[in-house]
């Protein structure tokens, strides 16, 4: 028998691939005979053009320019993915002469070489004839989303009476800005077909939903398209959906009668995938002078195109985190000439906790009460929106071990009462929550005669480390040693698995592994009359192959499953030069059971500074007169580098074993360690200056 | 991109040759040195240059340091200055400057002339979505008069243009009083770098007083400058890789607990690597205390214009003197 592998510290199975460039990204396959493509974008944020293809045309190595007027009428069927806007159409490329964006497609050149390509690309000549649009959202007005406005608008006890009574009240509006995921890899694809069957080389985080929007925009049977897409080079949230670039380098290469490929260039990544939206919020707390909570009121508005109601969970932790009866949120959009927002990273939960533990922490401020104490006096012992119990919850314990950790106790809740030289210090927290998310998942595991094991499942490993973690898991099922077990990822060829986003691909994607591992074990050593695994497969001398499809029962109704965390930092605030440094971070987790530690830490690491540059540096800075992103690129968009990620980086998973959330008992990581940073961030600096931003990120100018 | 030719001369005077004309937008031959910059110009369309004359291996990339000074030559990358030991001695301003500049990757590559002349950052400059760029197609306006100015200029500003110039080498040579030597078709000469880079006005399109066929040879620092307590800060949006929001580049001599002699250039507000003579002159004779500092930074403020987003730059840069003066002056 082998150790047990799931809990252990397993170091990358891929890593040697990644760090020695072997590993193939979807813009490296060798694909013969490939053309390349270029597009031209929108250069008006409303209107209808007019193309003159010419001078393209008679560019060197062109091969063709697809315009509204040459292109395939493209059947567009219906198709709505789980990360696709529930109310609205997706973007229609090529189709007609309308633009609503900036940025969107207009034209696709096809030529021998990418810079012949992009040259045709920059001499086609548009004419626009400009209408009226909304780029600015501060002159947009605000509306409930489509649907029963009662799934916008939600009100338990008598929050406005409750918040006017209240002798202590905190009411602030919090503005986040756009961000752009900005994964170092950009998106690619490769299309080849061949008749009527296509194959994608793909960035994405969902092989099979790629094959069935294009196979729906195409007009052709999902089996009819292979997506591959073994390596995502980052993505948080920017690889869920299938973006229009996929639409347009199959059509390229359906007109050119050539493989194509396409790979956006930086610039294009600010246009031709989503963001996270630009939120404004009023946060309203109400509490009694022992800090009890008697009113939240919570609201705020987003950013979405025309043409697609984008909505995240916004206001969704509001509901349930703090124990309070009254309670109102309101959740609006403000529909404007820009392409559709997506889930970034923490999708909703990282933008709302910016507001809500904000006003937490104005509350503690005005209450004179230590932070934590505030939320421990409210800390609900079940979901009160809900109205069940949570399968687990560690809020408590997550206090407990990061404040401990940390050093917290030491804290003088004086702002400005802490200095190192010319340094101002600041010791800030807040609480952290994702939901747990499980869904129907499938795997196939292949025992061989030779003793190894092939694992497959069609999922995603966007960085989170799917590669490592499922074959450990295969492997601690079947009782094998790692290295005897391959698992393979990323081809609609394989088992169906669920999107690669929510955190939830070690609960759906591992409970398939492990049971149908659990499967294939328990076959051979039937079939074999053994007890041991190897010895099973050595005397069968065949393929031992068992499939298992996981889906989750009625937990839903009956638990409230959720993360919980908490996140405590210090900062160093400049207060002459406005810098700030954040110093340390402590982040505490209850997360369920950990797969792999070392991953798990690199992942919640990996959160937290993107935490930090949500806090002080992300901004996707659109003009507001005509909607263009100015600083579409990576010199002037900063995310943080290594100098900016503290020296001091802890995390802490605590102890949680929960029997109702799934098979394994995780309940995932990826996105939970992002929320609640930027608030902790913006509450130490006002530990650490007095001074309270309410608009990220928090550059030096706010800080003077 | 343009479809270009590259043309890589023998030797400098086949360079020349060409007539390649650095910092102007409608130059139909421009020089390549490093390519940090001109590469992101070139693949932006920015830059539609027929043909680019490289000058890898026909310039000088010597670092000396004599009785005269320090010579740079223009083809010594910014990762060799900043780390020469006799440069972190005797000119750590410089060291400073350039460490604080960039990535270790970029500054590898990029060279001093190069540097020197990098185009602005400006965003309405470097997208060519953008048709109103009076840098990029003179008569067409500035976008970034009333947009998304945070970045631009409040020093030397005009109605035609707000840009700012990038390099934090540049400024803290202007502090140092460094020159450029030139080499064209006429001949060599010598111009301040204070005199290198032009303003704005009415003509944006023109940011240098190099003539066609012009090149930077060397950059060279008179010896007086040696010696001085100096300190570059840099305040920016995070801690490495980006550019300033605004830098103050300052080498001053002591004199007991008064300052002798003070030199102070800023970047980040400037439409050119800005030197403060009405600064230096107060900060000349001044005790080095808190209030007198204060007092003489104030004058930075002078004929500052800020649009808007920018407003903050005209306070953030006279702190930032305040404080590279403290620093140095704190220094042995």
């Amino acid at each position: 028998m082998t150790a047990a592998l799931i809990g252990k510290s397993v170091s990358r199975v891929d890593g040697r691939l990644k760090v020695t460039g072997a590993a193939t990204y979807a813009a490296e396959f060798e694909v013969p005979n490939l053309a390349h493509a270029a597009v031209v974008r929108s250069i008006a944020a409303n209107g209808r053009i007019a193309i003159d293809t010419a001078k393209a045309e008679r560019a060197p190595g062109v091969i063709a320019v697809v315009t509204h007027r040459n292109a395939p009428r493209l059947a567009y069927q219906p198709h709505k993915g789980l990360p696709d806007a529930a109310v609205g159409e997706r973007l229609h490329v090529l189709q007609d002469d309308r633009v609503n964006h900036q940025g969107q497609p207009i034209a696709l050149v096809v030529a021998e070489t990418l810079e012949q390509a992009v040259y045709a690309a920059q001499v086609v000549r548009v004419t626009y004839r400009n209408e009226a649009a909304a780029t600015d959202m501060e002159s947009v007005d605000p509306v409930l989303p489509t649907g029963k406005p009662a799934e916008w608008e939600i009100r338990r006890g008598e929050p406005d009476s409750a918040f006017e009574q209240a002798e202590f009240r905190v009411d602030q509006t919090y503005v986040i800005p756009r961000e752009n995921h900005n994964p170092i890899e950009m998106f690619a694809t490769i299309a080849s077909w061949q008749d009527n069957s296509l194959t994608l080389w793909d960035k994405t985080q969902w092989v099979h939903n790629v094959a069935e929007e294009i196979a729906a925009v195409f007009g052709i049977a999902a089996d009819n398209v292979r997506v591959i897409s073994p390596f995502v080079g980052g993505a948080f949230g920017s690889g869920l959906r299938c973006w229009p670039h996929v639409t347009l380098a199959a059509l390229g290469a359906r007109v050119a009668g050539r493989p194509v490929k396409l790979v956006l260039s930086r610039r294009e990544m600010y246009y031709g995938v989503g963001y996270r939206p630009h939120t404004v919020q009023r946060a309203a707390l109400g509490a009694s002078r022992d800090g009890q909570l008697h009113a939240i009121r919570h609201e705020g508005f987003q950013e979405t195109s025309t043409y697609e109601e984008f909505t995240e969970a916004l206001l969704s932790a509001t509901r349930f985190l703090h124990s309070c009866p009254n309670v109102h949120t309101r959740h609006r959009i403000a529909p404007m000439n820009v392409h559709t927002p997506t889930y970034m990273r923490a999708p909703g939960e990282a933008s709302g906790m910016y507001a809500l533990e904000s006003a937490m922490d104005e509350l503690a401020v005005a209450l004179n009460m230590d932070p934590v104490e505030l939320r421990l006096r409210n800390e609900p012992d079940r979901d009160e929106f809900k109205d069940l119990p949570f399968s687990s919850r560690s809020t408590k314990e997550c206090y407990r071990a990061a404040a401990e950790r940390f050093g917290w106790a030491q804290r003088n809740a004086a702002p400005r009462s802490m200095r190192d030289g010319r340094w101002l210090i600041g010791w800030g927290m807040a609480s952290a929550t994702y939901p747990m998310n499980y869904a129907p998942a499938s795997a196939l595991a292949r025992l061989l005669p030779d003793g190894t094991a092939e694992v497959m499942s069609a999922a995603s490993d966007m960085g989170p480390g799917t590669w490592t973690s499922m074959t450990q898991v295969a492997a601690d099922t079947l009782g094998l040693p790692i290295e005897r077990v391959k698992f393979t990822l990323g081809d609609t060829r394989l088992p169906r698995a669920p999107i690669h986003g929510g955190s939830m691909t070690m609960a759906s994607v591992g409970s398939a592994v492990q049971a149908a591992c659990r499967k294939a074990r328990d076959e051979a050593l039937a079939r074999a009359d053994a007890n041991e695994i190897e010895e099973a497969m050595k005397r069968l001398g065949q393929v031992i192959e068992a499939t298992a499809d996981v889906a989750p029962g009625d937990e839903t109704k009956r638990f409230s499953m959720h993360a919980f965390g908490a996140v405590f930092v210090e900062v160093a605030v400049d207060p002459d030069l406005g810098e700030t440094r954040v110093r340390r971070m402590v982040g505490a987790y209850g997360a369920g059971r950990v797969v792999n530690p070392k991953i798990a830490r690199s992942q919640c690491i990996g959160g937290m500074i993107g935490g930090i540059g949500m806090a002080l540096m992300e901004h996707s800075v659109v003009d507001p007169r005509n909607g263009r992103v100015t600083n579409a690129n990576l010199a002037e968009y900063a995310v943080p580098v290594h100098a900016d990620a503290p020296p001091v980086m802890d995390v802490i998973f605590v102890d949680e074993h929960d029997p109702h959330v799934n098979p394994l008992g995780v309940k995932g990581l990826g996105e939970i360690a992002l929320v609640g940073v930027a608030p902790a961030i913006a509450n130490a600096i006002f530990h650490a200056t007095g001074k309270r931003v309410r608009e990220l990120p928090i550059t030096p100018d706010k800080l003077l | 991109m343009h479809p270009f030719v590259l043309e890589r001369p023998r030797d400098l005077s086949a360079a020349l040759s060409f007539g390649a004309q650095a910092g102007r937008n409608d130059a139909p031959v421009e020089y390549i040195a490093g390519g940090t910059d001109m590469v992101q110009l070139l693949q932006e369309y920015v830059r539609r240059p027929d043909r680019l004359v490289s000058l890898a291996g026909v310039l000088d990339d010597g670092i000396e340091i004599g009785s005269q000074g320090l010579r740079l030559g223009a083809a010594a990358t910014m990762a060799e200055v900043a780390t020469h030991q006799a440069v972190v001695e005797r000119f750590p301003l410089i060291s400073q400057a350039l460490l604080n500049s960039a990535s270790p990757q970029v500054r590898n590559q990029a060279t001093m002339g190069g540097n020197l002349l990098q185009r602005t950052r400006c965003p309405y400059f470097r997208d060519v979505g953008y048709e109103a760029c009076n840098k990029r197609a003179p008569g067409s306006g500035c976008a970034a008069l009333d947009g998304e100015n945070r970045w631009h200029a409040v020093l030397g500003t005009s109605d035609d243009c707000i840009a700012v110039h990038p390099s934090d080498l540049a400024v803290a040579l202007v502090a140092l009083d460094a020159s450029v030597e030139i080499r064209g078709a006429g001949g060599d000469r010598s111009v301040p770098l204070s005199d290198l880079h032009r303003l704005p006005r009415d003509t944006p399109h023109l940011e240098t007083v190099l003539e066609p066929g012009e090149v930077i040879t060397a950059i060279t620092v008179p010896a007086n400058a040696a010696g001085l307590r100096s300190h570059y800060l840099k305040v920016r949006d995070r801690a490495s890789f980006e550019f300033a929001v605004v830098a103050a580049a300052v080498a001053i001599e002591m004199d007991g607990a008064r300052i002798r002699q003070a030199r102070v250039a800023l970047g980040g507000v400037g439409t050119k690597p800005w030197r403060l003579p009405n600064v230096e002159a107060a900060l000349a004779g001044a005790e080095f205390e808190p209030a007198a500092l204060r007092q003489a930074a104030a004058l930075a403020a002078e004929g500052t214009q800020g649009r808007g987003h920018n407003d903050f730059k005209i306070e953030l840069m006279q702190r930032a003197i305040v404080r590279a003066v403290e620093i140095a002056g704190a220094r042995a």
